[in-house]
């Protein structure tokens, strides 16, 4: 594949939390959990002028057992936030998540009886993104701050 | 102030008049639309007659409003529209604080079910008759009215259940 070529004969040395961590911070499989407007630049993140799989995030999985990375886009209600949390534990570890915009953050402009004010309320949040909704960029910064999260995390678990 | 209404909506207020000078309370306008109130006990009987003898065969709402005032606090409004004379309507029924309770007027036009539903939820005005009472929106165990003035912007806190935030595992 020209990889081969380039090192020549010979081996190479790291360590296997490295190793690991560089797999799994190039492929980051993005659960698309799109609520509201937010989803439409979630998409544009997806698609081919910001395009994630740049990022190896282009695969977004519809099913949470193939995917790393939630991306709450949009605000949650109370009668949605048990069907995300049962979405996120459907979710094999190592997970991530990503609270995309004010609503999923914060509850946004929705600051009423019905809305989750922030879905760190019942999930483990890893990156905010501000904005109302957000540019595709600044979702791709939120999944480099992931990648970067990912690379300095022990992957190994350690006997204690 | 004289009220000014067209051809048709004079026949209905000379109608609702003639027909039911007990119940009619009171008739006014207001940017560019006519209200006519009426005692809560007729509101299924005028429905009726404005139903079936002024066209108004197109219920385009129902709702509550909390009026916050010593008396008569809950208003239900009904928005009328009759298409062939093309006219609005709105008739209104005041209710008391305690125990407000109306007939429905799903018997006059089915889609007052929903509307119906959706007053009950959010103000707690009863609807007697109703085919399908219940709540519309909130979990049917919520214990309050979220449209009541009294009801605090962002809820009671814990009254609707959240997920747990730790994992279901052993």
């Amino acid at each position: 594949m020209g990889l081969e070529s380039a090192l020549g004969d010979g081996y190479m040395t790291s360590k296997v939390d490295s190793l690991v961590n560089w797999a799994r911070s190039n492929a980051a499989w993005p659960m698309p959990m799109g609520l509201a407007c937010c989803a439409i630049e979630m998409m544009a993140f997806a698609g081919p002028k910001y395009d994630a799989s740049r990022f190896g995030s282009e695969v977004m999985r519809f099913s949470p057992r193939q995917s790393d990375v939630m991306i709450v886009a949009g605000w949650v209600n109370y009668k949605m936030a048990h069907a995300i949390r049962r979405i996120w534990d459907q979710m094999p570890d190592p997970k991530w998540c990503i609270a995309m915009g004010a609503c999923a953050s914060t509850g946004g402009m929705h600051r009423c009886y019905g809305v989750v004010q922030g879905c760190d309320n019942f999930l483990p949040v890893d990156a905010y993104v501000s904005g109302c909704p957000p540019r595709p960029d600044a979702l791709l910064h939120a999944l480099m701050k992931i990648q970067d999260k990912i690379r300095t995390e022990h992957s190994v678990k350690l006997d204690t | 102030m004289a009220l000014q209404l067209n051809e048709s909506l004079q026949n209905v207020v000379d109608g609702l008049s003639e027909s039911f000078t007990d119940e009619l309370i009171d008739v006014y306008q207001s940017s560019g639309d006519t209200f006519v109130r009426i005692i809560a006990d007729a509101n299924v009987e005028i429905c009726r007659y404005l139903k079936e003898e002024h066209h108004f065969i197109y219920l385009v709402d129902v709702f509550g409003t909390d009026r916050f005032t010593s008396q008569d606090r809950f208003e239900v409004i009904y928005n009328l529209v009759s298409l062939r004379d093309q006219q609005r309507l709105f008739v209104k029924v005041w209710l008391p604080e305690e125990n407000p309770e109306i007939e429905s007027v799903t018997d006059v036009w089915a889609s007052a079910n929903w509307y119906e539903r959706q007053t009950y939820d959010m103000f707690g005005i009863q609807f007697t008759n109703h085919p399908d009472f219940r709540r519309i929106y909130m979990p049917e165990d919520f214990e309050y009215f979220p449209m009541r003035k009294e009801f605090p912007l962002l809820g009671i806190p814990g009254s609707i259940p959240l997920p747990s935030s730790t994992p279901d595992t052993k």
